[in-house]
Protein backbone atom coordinates (compact mmCIF):
# COMPACT_ATOMS: atom_id res chain seq x y z
CA UNK A 1 0.00 0.00 0.00
CA UNK A 2 1.89 3.30 -1.14
CA UNK A 3 2.05 5.75 1.11
CA UNK A 4 0.34 3.29 3.86
CA UNK A 5 1.90 5.34 7.11
CA UNK A 6 0.64 8.79 6.13
CA UNK A 7 1.88 11.56 8.23
CA UNK A 8 3.05 10.46 11.49
CA UNK A 9 1.24 13.23 13.86
CA UNK A 10 -1.91 11.21 12.55
CA UNK A 11 -0.85 8.06 12.98
CA UNK A 12 -1.97 7.62 16.39
CA UNK A 13 -4.65 5.18 17.84
CA UNK A 14 -7.61 7.54 17.47
CA UNK A 15 -6.85 8.53 13.88
CA UNK A 16 -6.81 4.59 13.56
CA UNK A 17 -9.80 4.48 15.37
CA UNK A 18 -11.81 7.02 13.03
CA UNK A 19 -10.82 5.34 9.76
CA UNK A 20 -11.80 1.86 11.01
CA UNK A 21 -15.19 3.53 12.16
CA UNK A 22 -15.14 4.80 8.68
CA UNK A 23 -14.89 1.58 6.89
CA UNK A 24 -17.62 -0.32 9.23
CA UNK A 25 -19.94 2.74 8.22
CA UNK A 26 -19.13 2.30 4.43
CA UNK A 27 -19.98 -1.25 4.68
CA UNK A 28 -23.02 -0.83 6.52
CA UNK A 29 -24.67 1.62 4.67
CA UNK A 30 -23.33 -0.26 1.11
CA UNK A 31 -25.42 -3.64 2.66
CA UNK A 32 -28.30 -1.09 2.94
CA UNK A 33 -28.12 0.25 -0.32
CA UNK A 34 -27.71 -3.00 -1.42
CA UNK A 35 -30.79 -4.87 0.44
CA UNK A 36 -33.14 -3.48 -2.31
CA UNK A 37 -31.59 -4.94 -5.09
CA UNK A 38 -31.67 -8.23 -3.17
CA UNK A 39 -35.38 -8.36 -2.33
CA UNK A 40 -36.50 -7.45 -6.18
CA UNK A 41 -34.08 -10.76 -6.59
CA UNK A 42 -35.40 -12.89 -3.76
CA UNK A 43 -38.76 -12.13 -4.23
CA UNK A 44 -38.87 -12.50 -7.92
CA UNK A 45 -37.88 -16.01 -7.51
CA UNK A 46 -39.62 -17.28 -4.56
CA UNK A 47 -42.93 -19.00 -4.43
CA UNK A 48 -46.03 -16.48 -3.71
CA UNK A 49 -46.43 -18.01 -0.20
CA UNK A 50 -42.92 -17.58 0.65
CA UNK A 51 -43.17 -13.42 -0.43
CA UNK A 52 -46.45 -13.10 1.73
CA UNK A 53 -45.74 -15.31 4.66
CA UNK A 54 -46.42 -13.59 7.85
CA UNK A 55 -43.22 -15.73 9.14
CA UNK A 56 -40.73 -13.23 6.69
CA UNK A 57 -37.55 -15.05 6.44
CA UNK A 58 -34.21 -13.15 4.55
CA UNK A 59 -33.41 -16.28 2.60
CA UNK A 60 -36.51 -17.66 0.70
CA UNK A 61 -37.42 -21.63 1.38
CA UNK A 62 -36.36 -22.57 -1.79
CA UNK A 63 -35.92 -20.79 -5.41
CA UNK A 64 -38.35 -20.67 -7.77
CA UNK A 65 -36.94 -20.30 -11.29
CA UNK A 66 -40.37 -21.19 -13.33
CA UNK A 67 -41.10 -17.93 -12.40
CA UNK A 68 -39.74 -16.40 -15.18
CA UNK A 69 -41.37 -18.76 -17.71
CA UNK A 70 -44.61 -18.05 -15.97
CA UNK A 71 -44.03 -14.02 -16.45
CA UNK A 72 -43.83 -14.83 -20.41
CA UNK A 73 -46.24 -17.28 -20.55
CA UNK A 74 -49.36 -14.84 -18.82
CA UNK A 75 -51.53 -13.59 -21.65
CA UNK A 76 -53.04 -10.96 -19.06
CA UNK A 77 -50.14 -9.25 -18.63
CA UNK A 78 -48.40 -8.11 -22.37
CA UNK A 79 -44.96 -8.33 -20.55
CA UNK A 80 -42.87 -9.23 -24.28
CA UNK A 81 -44.32 -6.20 -25.63
CA UNK A 82 -43.44 -3.68 -23.36
CA UNK A 83 -40.08 -4.81 -23.00
CA UNK A 84 -40.19 -4.67 -27.18
CA UNK A 85 -41.48 -1.21 -26.71
CA UNK A 86 -39.14 -0.02 -24.04
CA UNK A 87 -36.50 -1.57 -26.32
CA UNK A 88 -37.41 0.56 -29.60
CA UNK A 89 -38.34 3.37 -27.76
CA UNK A 90 -34.99 3.70 -25.34
CA UNK A 91 -32.61 2.75 -28.39
CA UNK A 92 -34.57 5.17 -30.83
CA UNK A 93 -34.79 8.04 -28.28
CA UNK A 94 -30.68 7.63 -27.59
CA UNK A 95 -29.97 7.06 -30.95
CA UNK A 96 -31.88 10.64 -32.17
CA UNK A 97 -30.96 12.50 -29.12
CA UNK A 98 -27.30 12.02 -29.54
CA UNK A 99 -27.19 12.49 -33.16
CA UNK A 100 -29.80 15.91 -33.01
CA UNK A 101 -28.11 17.39 -29.78
CA UNK A 102 -24.83 17.22 -30.98
CA UNK A 103 -24.90 18.46 -34.37
CA UNK A 104 -26.50 21.35 -32.68
CA UNK A 105 -23.93 21.59 -30.31
CA UNK A 106 -21.04 20.90 -32.68
CA UNK A 107 -22.76 24.42 -34.76
CA UNK A 108 -23.03 26.42 -31.38
CA UNK A 109 -19.82 25.61 -30.37
CA UNK A 110 -18.11 25.99 -33.92
CA UNK A 111 -19.76 27.69 -37.20
CA UNK A 112 -19.50 31.56 -36.47
CA UNK A 113 -22.89 33.00 -36.76
CA UNK A 114 -24.03 36.53 -35.49
CA UNK A 115 -27.36 35.17 -33.88
CA UNK A 116 -25.69 31.61 -32.27
CA UNK A 117 -25.70 33.48 -28.90
CA UNK A 118 -28.97 34.06 -29.11
CA UNK A 119 -30.13 30.87 -30.21
CA UNK A 120 -27.77 29.58 -27.32
CA UNK A 121 -30.01 31.25 -24.71
CA UNK A 122 -33.52 30.07 -26.29
CA UNK A 123 -31.87 26.76 -26.06
CA UNK A 124 -30.54 27.09 -22.44
CA UNK A 125 -33.74 28.69 -21.32
CA UNK A 126 -35.72 25.89 -21.76
CA UNK A 127 -33.34 23.93 -19.10
CA UNK A 128 -35.47 26.22 -16.64
CA UNK A 129 -38.75 25.03 -18.12
CA UNK A 130 -39.48 21.09 -16.09
CA UNK A 131 -40.26 19.01 -19.13
CA UNK A 132 -43.01 17.83 -16.65
CA UNK A 133 -44.50 20.80 -16.01
CA UNK A 134 -45.40 21.03 -20.10
CA UNK A 135 -47.07 17.28 -20.18
CA UNK A 136 -50.57 18.67 -20.40
CA UNK A 137 -49.91 21.01 -23.13
CA UNK A 138 -47.70 18.27 -24.57
CA UNK A 139 -50.45 15.88 -24.42
CA UNK A 140 -52.52 18.03 -26.24
CA UNK A 141 -50.25 18.98 -28.81
CA UNK A 142 -49.75 15.20 -29.37
CA UNK A 143 -53.16 14.03 -29.09
CA UNK A 144 -54.14 17.17 -32.18
CA UNK A 145 -51.18 15.36 -34.31
CA UNK A 146 -52.90 12.09 -33.52
CA UNK A 147 -49.80 10.44 -31.96
CA UNK A 148 -51.82 9.00 -28.87
CA UNK A 149 -50.83 5.19 -28.25
CA UNK A 150 -48.18 5.61 -30.90
CA UNK A 151 -44.14 4.69 -30.92
CA UNK A 152 -44.05 8.16 -32.89
CA UNK A 153 -45.37 9.99 -30.07
CA UNK A 154 -43.55 8.43 -27.24
CA UNK A 155 -40.00 8.83 -29.08
CA UNK A 156 -40.14 12.13 -31.54
CA UNK A 157 -41.46 14.75 -28.65
CA UNK A 158 -38.98 13.51 -26.82
CA UNK A 159 -35.92 13.88 -28.82
CA UNK A 160 -35.02 17.59 -28.26
CA UNK A 161 -32.99 17.43 -24.91
CA UNK A 162 -31.38 20.76 -24.36
CA UNK A 163 -29.00 19.15 -21.77
CA UNK A 164 -27.54 16.80 -23.66
CA UNK A 165 -27.22 19.91 -26.52
CA UNK A 166 -25.28 21.92 -23.79
CA UNK A 167 -23.00 19.14 -22.58
CA UNK A 168 -22.18 18.75 -26.35
CA UNK A 169 -21.57 22.31 -26.78
CA UNK A 170 -19.06 22.76 -23.54
CA UNK A 171 -17.18 19.43 -24.94
CA UNK A 172 -16.95 21.22 -28.62
CA UNK A 173 -15.75 24.33 -27.41
CA UNK A 174 -12.48 22.90 -25.59
CA UNK A 175 -12.46 20.17 -28.78
CA UNK A 176 -8.98 21.13 -29.86
CA UNK A 177 -8.87 23.21 -32.90
CA UNK A 178 -5.64 22.68 -34.37
CA UNK A 179 -7.11 18.87 -35.82
CA UNK A 180 -10.21 20.92 -37.22
CA UNK A 181 -7.93 23.52 -39.00
CA UNK A 182 -5.99 20.54 -40.43
CA UNK A 183 -9.12 19.10 -42.22
CA UNK A 184 -9.88 22.81 -43.33
CA UNK A 185 -6.09 22.80 -44.61
CA UNK A 186 -7.09 19.95 -46.63
CA UNK A 187 -10.50 21.58 -47.89
CA UNK A 188 -12.98 19.46 -45.65
CA UNK A 189 -15.89 21.85 -45.53
CA UNK A 190 -17.77 21.99 -42.17
CA UNK A 191 -19.87 18.82 -42.20
CA UNK A 192 -17.39 16.56 -43.36
CA UNK A 193 -14.84 17.80 -40.58
CA UNK A 194 -17.52 16.89 -38.56
CA UNK A 195 -18.22 13.46 -39.39
CA UNK A 196 -14.53 12.54 -40.06
CA UNK A 197 -12.93 14.03 -38.04
CA UNK A 198 -14.75 15.33 -34.82
CA UNK A 199 -17.18 12.58 -34.16
CA UNK A 200 -14.35 9.44 -34.29
CA UNK A 201 -12.23 11.82 -31.69
CA UNK A 202 -15.33 12.34 -29.71
CA UNK A 203 -16.31 8.53 -28.45
CA UNK A 204 -16.23 9.19 -24.97
CA UNK A 205 -18.68 11.78 -25.13
CA UNK A 206 -20.71 10.18 -27.08
CA UNK A 207 -20.76 7.50 -24.77
CA UNK A 208 -21.45 9.67 -21.67
CA UNK A 209 -24.50 11.32 -23.35
CA UNK A 210 -26.23 8.11 -24.44
CA UNK A 211 -25.71 6.24 -21.81
CA UNK A 212 -27.37 8.86 -19.67
CA UNK A 213 -30.04 9.07 -22.17
CA UNK A 214 -30.58 5.58 -22.34
CA UNK A 215 -31.43 5.39 -18.88
CA UNK A 216 -33.54 8.43 -18.93
CA UNK A 217 -35.52 7.29 -21.66
CA UNK A 218 -35.62 3.48 -20.26
CA UNK A 219 -36.85 4.50 -16.58
CA UNK A 220 -38.96 7.19 -17.91
CA UNK A 221 -42.36 6.80 -16.86
CA UNK A 222 -45.23 10.27 -16.73
CA UNK A 223 -44.89 10.59 -20.54
CA UNK A 224 -45.08 6.76 -21.56
CA UNK A 225 -48.20 6.95 -18.60
CA UNK A 226 -49.66 10.04 -20.48
CA UNK A 227 -49.16 8.86 -24.18
CA UNK A 228 -49.41 5.00 -24.19
CA UNK A 229 -52.94 4.88 -23.00
CA UNK A 230 -53.38 1.56 -25.34
CA UNK A 231 -52.10 -1.27 -24.04
CA UNK A 232 -50.14 -2.38 -26.90
CA UNK A 233 -47.96 1.39 -26.22
CA UNK A 234 -47.42 0.49 -22.56
CA UNK A 235 -43.44 0.61 -21.73
CA UNK A 236 -42.10 -1.42 -19.36
CA UNK A 237 -42.10 1.28 -16.55
CA UNK A 238 -46.17 1.66 -17.54
CA UNK A 239 -46.43 -2.23 -17.02
CA UNK A 240 -45.51 -2.48 -14.17
CA UNK A 241 -46.87 0.30 -12.71
CA UNK A 242 -50.53 -0.85 -13.40
CA UNK A 243 -49.95 -4.35 -11.39
CA UNK A 244 -48.75 -1.82 -8.35
CA UNK A 245 -51.53 0.19 -8.43
CA UNK A 246 -54.53 -2.26 -9.28
CA UNK A 247 -55.43 -5.55 -7.41
CA UNK A 248 -52.17 -7.26 -7.36
CA UNK A 249 -52.90 -10.82 -8.25
CA UNK A 250 -49.30 -12.70 -8.46
CA UNK A 251 -47.08 -10.77 -6.38
CA UNK A 252 -44.07 -13.08 -7.39
CA UNK A 253 -44.97 -12.19 -11.19
CA UNK A 254 -44.53 -8.29 -10.49
CA UNK A 255 -41.25 -9.02 -8.84
CA UNK A 256 -39.58 -11.13 -11.38
CA UNK A 257 -41.17 -8.49 -14.34
CA UNK A 258 -39.67 -5.74 -12.32
CA UNK A 259 -36.03 -7.66 -11.97
CA UNK A 260 -36.35 -8.24 -15.44
CA UNK A 261 -36.80 -4.90 -16.76
CA UNK A 262 -33.33 -3.69 -14.91
CA UNK A 263 -31.58 -6.29 -16.07
CA UNK A 264 -30.40 -3.87 -19.51
CA UNK A 265 -30.09 -1.15 -18.04
CA UNK A 266 -27.78 -3.33 -15.27
CA UNK A 267 -25.77 -4.32 -18.38
CA UNK A 268 -25.58 -1.17 -19.84
CA UNK A 269 -24.71 0.30 -16.37
CA UNK A 270 -21.67 -1.66 -15.61
CA UNK A 271 -20.50 -2.17 -19.24
CA UNK A 272 -20.54 1.68 -18.94
CA UNK A 273 -19.76 2.74 -15.68
CA UNK A 274 -16.95 4.99 -15.86
CA UNK A 275 -18.15 6.66 -19.07
CA UNK A 276 -21.13 7.96 -16.81
CA UNK A 277 -19.12 8.93 -13.94
CA UNK A 278 -17.07 10.41 -15.90
CA UNK A 279 -19.87 12.28 -18.20
CA UNK A 280 -21.67 13.27 -15.21
CA UNK A 281 -18.02 14.92 -13.63
CA UNK A 282 -17.34 16.77 -16.77
CA UNK A 283 -20.76 17.71 -17.85
CA UNK A 284 -20.02 21.04 -16.49
CA UNK A 285 -22.61 21.12 -14.02
CA UNK A 286 -21.34 22.62 -11.06
CA UNK A 287 -18.96 25.21 -13.16
CA UNK B 1 5.15 27.45 -44.14
CA UNK B 2 3.25 30.80 -43.19
CA UNK B 3 -0.06 29.34 -42.32
CA UNK B 4 -1.63 32.25 -40.59
CA UNK B 5 -3.23 33.33 -43.31
CA UNK B 6 -4.29 31.06 -44.88
CA UNK B 7 -6.15 29.68 -42.45
CA UNK B 8 -7.96 32.96 -41.64
CA UNK B 9 -9.50 33.02 -44.96
CA UNK B 10 -10.46 29.05 -44.89
CA UNK B 11 -11.72 29.62 -41.92
CA UNK B 12 -14.00 32.56 -42.01
CA UNK B 13 -15.29 31.92 -46.00
CA UNK B 14 -18.31 34.01 -47.00
CA UNK B 15 -21.04 34.80 -44.52
CA UNK B 16 -23.80 32.86 -46.06
CA UNK B 17 -22.19 30.08 -46.79
CA UNK B 18 -21.51 30.16 -42.30
CA UNK B 19 -24.89 31.22 -42.00
CA UNK B 20 -26.99 28.32 -43.96
CA UNK B 21 -23.97 26.03 -42.07
CA UNK B 22 -24.85 26.59 -38.84
CA UNK B 23 -28.92 25.92 -39.62
CA UNK B 24 -27.97 22.87 -41.46
CA UNK B 25 -26.14 21.87 -38.03
CA UNK B 26 -28.56 23.63 -35.79
CA UNK B 27 -31.92 23.88 -37.32
CA UNK B 28 -33.28 20.34 -37.01
CA UNK B 29 -32.70 20.32 -33.20
CA UNK B 30 -33.86 24.10 -32.66
CA UNK B 31 -36.84 23.33 -34.95
CA UNK B 32 -38.12 20.60 -32.50
CA UNK B 33 -37.22 22.18 -29.15
CA UNK B 34 -39.34 25.03 -30.66
CA UNK B 35 -42.46 22.53 -31.63
CA UNK B 36 -41.86 20.35 -28.37
CA UNK B 37 -41.29 22.99 -26.16
CA UNK B 38 -42.58 26.48 -26.94
CA UNK B 39 -45.16 25.48 -28.78
CA UNK B 40 -46.84 23.43 -25.69
CA UNK B 41 -45.60 26.43 -23.23
CA UNK B 42 -47.81 29.05 -25.35
CA UNK B 43 -50.59 26.98 -25.61
CA UNK B 44 -50.59 26.13 -22.79
CA UNK B 45 -50.85 30.13 -21.53
CA UNK B 46 -53.61 30.32 -24.59
CA UNK B 47 -55.62 26.98 -22.88
CA UNK B 48 -55.71 28.24 -19.44
CA UNK B 49 -57.71 31.50 -20.43
CA UNK B 50 -60.70 28.97 -21.95
CA UNK B 51 -63.16 26.34 -20.22
CA UNK B 52 -61.84 23.56 -21.71
CA UNK B 53 -63.23 20.09 -20.61
CA UNK B 54 -62.38 17.14 -23.09
CA UNK B 55 -61.33 19.16 -25.53
CA UNK B 56 -58.33 21.14 -27.39
CA UNK B 57 -60.12 23.70 -29.41
CA UNK B 58 -62.02 25.56 -26.72
CA UNK B 59 -63.99 28.38 -27.33
CA UNK B 60 -65.44 29.92 -24.10
CA UNK B 61 -63.59 32.47 -22.86
CA UNK B 62 -63.08 32.50 -18.56
CA UNK B 63 -59.97 35.14 -18.32
CA UNK B 64 -58.82 34.57 -15.34
CA UNK B 65 -61.39 32.17 -14.24
CA UNK B 66 -58.98 29.10 -14.48
CA UNK B 67 -56.57 30.86 -12.57
CA UNK B 68 -59.04 31.87 -9.44
CA UNK B 69 -60.65 28.56 -9.00
CA UNK B 70 -56.98 27.07 -9.42
CA UNK B 71 -55.53 29.40 -6.88
CA UNK B 72 -59.30 29.10 -4.29
CA UNK B 73 -58.74 25.56 -4.84
CA UNK B 74 -57.54 23.64 -1.66
CA UNK B 75 -56.64 20.69 -3.08
CA UNK B 76 -54.39 22.62 -5.48
CA UNK B 77 -52.65 24.61 -2.41
CA UNK B 78 -52.96 21.93 -0.38
CA UNK B 79 -50.50 20.10 -2.82
CA UNK B 80 -48.75 23.39 -2.87
CA UNK B 81 -47.91 22.31 0.52
CA UNK B 82 -47.18 18.92 0.04
CA UNK B 83 -44.45 19.48 -2.27
CA UNK B 84 -42.82 22.20 0.70
CA UNK B 85 -42.56 19.67 2.97
CA UNK B 86 -41.63 16.95 0.79
CA UNK B 87 -38.50 19.94 -0.21
CA UNK B 88 -38.03 20.63 3.45
CA UNK B 89 -37.29 17.18 4.01
CA UNK B 90 -35.77 15.50 1.13
CA UNK B 91 -33.42 18.78 0.11
CA UNK B 92 -31.60 18.42 3.28
CA UNK B 93 -31.56 14.57 3.67
CA UNK B 94 -29.95 14.10 -0.10
CA UNK B 95 -26.91 16.89 0.34
CA UNK B 96 -26.00 15.69 3.86
CA UNK B 97 -26.46 12.31 2.39
CA UNK B 98 -24.71 12.21 -0.62
CA UNK B 99 -21.89 14.81 0.72
CA UNK B 100 -21.14 12.57 3.51
CA UNK B 101 -21.07 9.46 1.40
CA UNK B 102 -18.57 11.89 -1.24
CA UNK B 103 -16.57 12.51 1.61
CA UNK B 104 -15.91 8.73 3.14
CA UNK B 105 -15.21 7.53 -0.58
CA UNK B 106 -12.94 9.87 -1.75
CA UNK B 107 -10.42 9.30 1.63
CA UNK B 108 -10.88 5.42 0.78
CA UNK B 109 -7.42 3.63 -0.50
CA UNK B 110 -8.84 0.49 -1.40
CA UNK B 111 -11.97 -0.96 -3.03
CA UNK B 112 -12.72 3.10 -3.77
CA UNK B 113 -14.40 2.09 -7.58
CA UNK B 114 -16.38 -0.66 -5.88
CA UNK B 115 -18.35 1.57 -2.72
CA UNK B 116 -19.00 4.12 -5.11
CA UNK B 117 -20.51 1.58 -7.78
CA UNK B 118 -22.51 0.48 -4.82
CA UNK B 119 -23.87 4.10 -4.23
CA UNK B 120 -24.64 4.76 -7.83
CA UNK B 121 -26.41 1.39 -9.17
CA UNK B 122 -29.67 2.42 -7.64
CA UNK B 123 -29.44 5.86 -10.10
CA UNK B 124 -30.14 2.82 -12.71
CA UNK B 125 -33.13 1.44 -11.14
CA UNK B 126 -36.70 3.34 -11.93
CA UNK B 127 -39.04 5.17 -9.54
CA UNK B 128 -41.46 2.18 -10.78
CA UNK B 129 -38.91 -0.50 -9.91
CA UNK B 130 -38.21 1.49 -6.75
CA UNK B 131 -41.52 2.06 -5.55
CA UNK B 132 -42.48 -1.63 -5.62
CA UNK B 133 -39.69 -2.90 -3.91
CA UNK B 134 -40.48 0.14 -1.34
CA UNK B 135 -44.25 -0.75 -1.21
CA UNK B 136 -44.41 -4.54 -1.37
CA UNK B 137 -41.38 -5.62 0.15
CA UNK B 138 -39.82 -2.90 2.45
CA UNK B 139 -42.49 -1.21 3.98
CA UNK B 140 -45.35 -3.40 3.02
CA UNK B 141 -47.98 -2.82 5.88
CA UNK B 142 -49.83 -5.76 6.46
CA UNK B 143 -47.74 -9.14 6.83
CA UNK B 144 -44.68 -9.12 5.26
CA UNK B 145 -42.41 -6.02 5.02
CA UNK B 146 -39.19 -5.74 5.91
CA UNK B 147 -39.44 -2.79 8.31
CA UNK B 148 -42.30 -4.39 10.33
CA UNK B 149 -40.19 -7.61 10.33
CA UNK B 150 -37.13 -5.74 11.69
CA UNK B 151 -39.52 -4.00 13.75
CA UNK B 152 -40.96 -6.82 14.87
CA UNK B 153 -37.74 -8.61 16.50
CA UNK B 154 -37.48 -5.21 19.29
CA UNK B 155 -41.12 -6.42 19.70
CA UNK B 156 -42.69 -3.19 18.23
CA UNK B 157 -46.40 -2.89 17.08
CA UNK B 158 -47.07 -3.42 12.96
CA UNK B 159 -47.28 -0.30 11.34
CA UNK B 160 -49.32 0.70 8.65
CA UNK B 161 -46.44 2.80 6.63
CA UNK B 162 -48.64 3.96 4.02
CA UNK B 163 -51.94 4.40 5.12
CA UNK B 164 -50.98 5.74 8.70
CA UNK B 165 -51.12 9.68 8.34
CA UNK B 166 -51.58 10.24 12.41
CA UNK B 167 -48.49 10.33 12.76
CA UNK B 168 -47.73 10.42 8.64
CA UNK B 169 -45.52 7.37 8.51
CA UNK B 170 -46.31 7.93 4.70
CA UNK B 171 -43.25 10.60 4.28
CA UNK B 172 -40.34 7.93 5.80
CA UNK B 173 -41.39 5.79 2.77
CA UNK B 174 -41.42 8.79 0.53
CA UNK B 175 -38.24 10.20 1.44
CA UNK B 176 -36.23 7.19 1.99
CA UNK B 177 -37.16 6.17 -1.66
CA UNK B 178 -35.80 9.02 -2.70
CA UNK B 179 -32.73 9.22 -1.09
CA UNK B 180 -31.79 5.66 -2.59
CA UNK B 181 -32.65 6.17 -6.06
CA UNK B 182 -30.74 9.73 -5.98
CA UNK B 183 -28.03 10.09 -3.44
CA UNK B 184 -25.69 8.49 -5.48
CA UNK B 185 -26.10 10.53 -8.75
CA UNK B 186 -25.34 13.58 -6.24
CA UNK B 187 -22.45 12.01 -4.49
CA UNK B 188 -20.84 12.09 -7.74
CA UNK B 189 -21.19 15.61 -8.19
CA UNK B 190 -19.20 16.39 -5.02
CA UNK B 191 -17.04 13.44 -5.68
CA UNK B 192 -16.02 15.57 -8.58
CA UNK B 193 -16.03 18.60 -6.92
CA UNK B 194 -13.71 16.92 -4.12
CA UNK B 195 -11.07 16.52 -7.06
CA UNK B 196 -10.86 19.75 -7.82
CA UNK B 197 -9.75 21.57 -4.56
CA UNK B 198 -5.77 21.95 -4.90
CA UNK B 199 -3.96 19.61 -2.64
CA UNK B 200 -1.80 22.78 -1.66
CA UNK B 201 -4.94 24.18 0.19
CA UNK B 202 -4.36 21.00 2.57
CA UNK B 203 -0.65 21.48 2.73
CA UNK B 204 -0.95 24.89 3.96
CA UNK B 205 -4.02 24.28 6.18
CA UNK B 206 -1.68 21.32 7.73
CA UNK B 207 1.34 23.46 7.93
CA UNK B 208 -1.14 26.41 10.04
CA UNK B 209 -1.94 23.57 12.39
CA UNK B 210 -5.43 22.99 11.29
CA UNK B 211 -6.26 19.49 13.04
CA UNK B 212 -7.66 17.22 10.16
CA UNK B 213 -11.36 16.23 10.24
CA UNK B 214 -13.77 18.98 11.29
CA UNK B 215 -11.53 21.93 11.20
CA UNK B 216 -9.87 21.31 7.67
CA UNK B 217 -13.66 20.46 6.39
CA UNK B 218 -14.96 23.96 8.18
CA UNK B 219 -12.59 25.77 6.72
CA UNK B 220 -10.75 24.03 3.61
CA UNK B 221 -13.32 21.62 1.81
CA UNK B 222 -17.09 22.73 2.76
CA UNK B 223 -15.90 26.42 1.62
CA UNK B 224 -14.20 24.86 -1.55
CA UNK B 225 -17.60 23.25 -2.83
CA UNK B 226 -19.51 26.11 -2.65
CA UNK B 227 -20.05 26.07 -6.32
CA UNK B 228 -21.43 22.16 -6.12
CA UNK B 229 -23.09 22.88 -3.50
CA UNK B 230 -25.15 25.62 -5.03
CA UNK B 231 -26.11 23.35 -7.96
CA UNK B 232 -26.95 20.47 -6.16
CA UNK B 233 -29.25 22.46 -3.63
CA UNK B 234 -30.96 24.05 -6.82
CA UNK B 235 -30.65 20.35 -8.98
CA UNK B 236 -32.70 18.81 -5.43
CA UNK B 237 -35.34 21.54 -5.00
CA UNK B 238 -35.90 21.50 -9.18
CA UNK B 239 -36.47 17.94 -9.05
CA UNK B 240 -38.45 18.02 -5.54
CA UNK B 241 -41.14 19.97 -7.68
CA UNK B 242 -41.32 17.45 -10.29
CA UNK B 243 -42.46 14.32 -8.07
CA UNK B 244 -44.66 12.37 -9.67
CA UNK B 245 -43.29 8.97 -10.33
CA UNK B 246 -42.83 7.37 -6.54
CA UNK B 247 -45.73 9.60 -5.21
CA UNK B 248 -48.22 8.18 -8.52
CA UNK B 249 -47.08 4.17 -7.60
CA UNK B 250 -46.59 4.28 -3.94
CA UNK B 251 -50.39 5.96 -3.04
CA UNK B 252 -52.19 5.24 -5.57
CA UNK B 253 -54.12 2.14 -5.50
CA UNK B 254 -57.26 0.67 -7.67
CA UNK B 255 -59.38 2.20 -5.65
CA UNK B 256 -57.90 6.02 -6.61
CA UNK B 257 -55.35 8.62 -5.28
CA UNK B 258 -55.57 9.89 -1.42
CA UNK B 259 -55.98 13.52 -0.32
CA UNK B 260 -53.14 13.19 1.49
CA UNK B 261 -49.19 13.61 0.14
CA UNK B 262 -50.91 14.91 -3.51
CA UNK B 263 -47.36 16.63 -4.97
CA UNK B 264 -48.48 19.39 -7.59
CA UNK B 265 -47.84 17.11 -10.25
CA UNK B 266 -49.66 14.29 -9.27
CA UNK B 267 -52.74 16.32 -8.53
CA UNK B 268 -52.27 18.25 -11.99
CA UNK B 269 -52.13 14.55 -13.80
CA UNK B 270 -55.67 13.71 -12.35
CA UNK B 271 -57.05 17.28 -13.08
CA UNK B 272 -56.06 17.43 -16.68
CA UNK B 273 -56.08 13.90 -17.60
CA UNK B 274 -58.04 11.76 -15.10
CA UNK B 275 -61.93 11.50 -14.79
CA UNK B 276 -62.33 15.45 -15.39
CA UNK B 277 -60.33 15.79 -18.33
CA UNK B 278 -60.30 19.84 -17.42
CA UNK B 279 -57.44 20.97 -19.58
CA UNK B 280 -58.08 24.18 -19.26
CA UNK B 281 -57.65 24.13 -15.21
CA UNK B 282 -54.98 21.94 -15.55
CA UNK B 283 -53.03 24.48 -18.28
CA UNK B 284 -53.35 27.47 -15.39
CA UNK B 285 -52.11 24.85 -12.84
CA UNK B 286 -49.22 24.48 -15.21
CA UNK B 287 -48.23 28.17 -15.84
CA UNK B 288 -49.32 28.83 -11.77
CA UNK B 289 -46.41 25.96 -10.99
CA UNK B 290 -44.22 27.03 -13.97
CA UNK B 291 -44.06 30.66 -12.48
CA UNK B 292 -43.48 29.38 -8.56
CA UNK B 293 -40.81 27.14 -10.55
CA UNK B 294 -38.44 29.97 -11.89
CA UNK B 295 -39.21 32.88 -8.88
CA UNK B 296 -37.76 29.97 -6.88
CA UNK B 297 -35.04 29.24 -9.51
CA UNK B 298 -34.62 32.81 -9.58
CA UNK B 299 -34.20 33.77 -5.88
CA UNK B 300 -32.23 30.82 -5.36
CA UNK B 301 -29.02 31.14 -7.74
CA UNK B 302 -29.33 35.36 -7.15
CA UNK B 303 -29.10 34.04 -3.39
CA UNK B 304 -26.51 31.74 -4.15
CA UNK B 305 -24.90 33.28 -6.60
CA UNK B 306 -25.17 30.76 -8.79
CA UNK B 307 -22.25 30.77 -11.56
CA UNK B 308 -20.29 33.27 -9.33
CA UNK B 309 -16.72 31.84 -9.04
CA UNK B 310 -15.26 30.79 -5.98
CA UNK B 311 -12.99 33.28 -4.52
Amino acid sequence: MPRGTGAPRRDDALVRAGRALRTVLLIALAALFLIPFYLLLRNGLSTEQDITSPAWTFFPAHLQWSNLRELFDDPAVPMARSLLNSTLIAVATTLGTVLLASLAGYGLARIPYRHANKVFYAILGTLMVPAAVTFVPSFVLVSTLGWISTLRGLIIPTLFSAFACFIFRQYFLGFPQELEDAAKVDGLGYWRTYWRIVVPNSAPVFAAVGTIVFIGAWNAFLWPLVIGQDKNAWTVQVALSTFTTGQVVNIHELFIAAAVSIVPLLVVFLLLQRHIVAGVERSGIDD
Amino acid sequence: MSSSGYRRRSREGPVRNRTLWFWVFVGPFAAGLALFTYVPLLWSLYLSFFDAHNTVSPTHFVGLGNYTSMLSDGAFTSSLWTFAVFSLFIVPATYVLSLALALMVNRLRFAQSFFRSVFFLPAACSYVVASMIWKLSVFNGVRFGLANTVLGWFGADQTAWLSTTHPPWYWLVIVTLRLWLQAGFYMVLFLAGLQRIAPQLYEAAAVDGARPGWQVFRHITFPQLRATSVAVVLLLVINAFQAFDEFYNLLSDSRGYPPYARPPLVYLYYTALGQGQNLGLGSAGAVILALIIAVVTIVQARWFGLGRRED
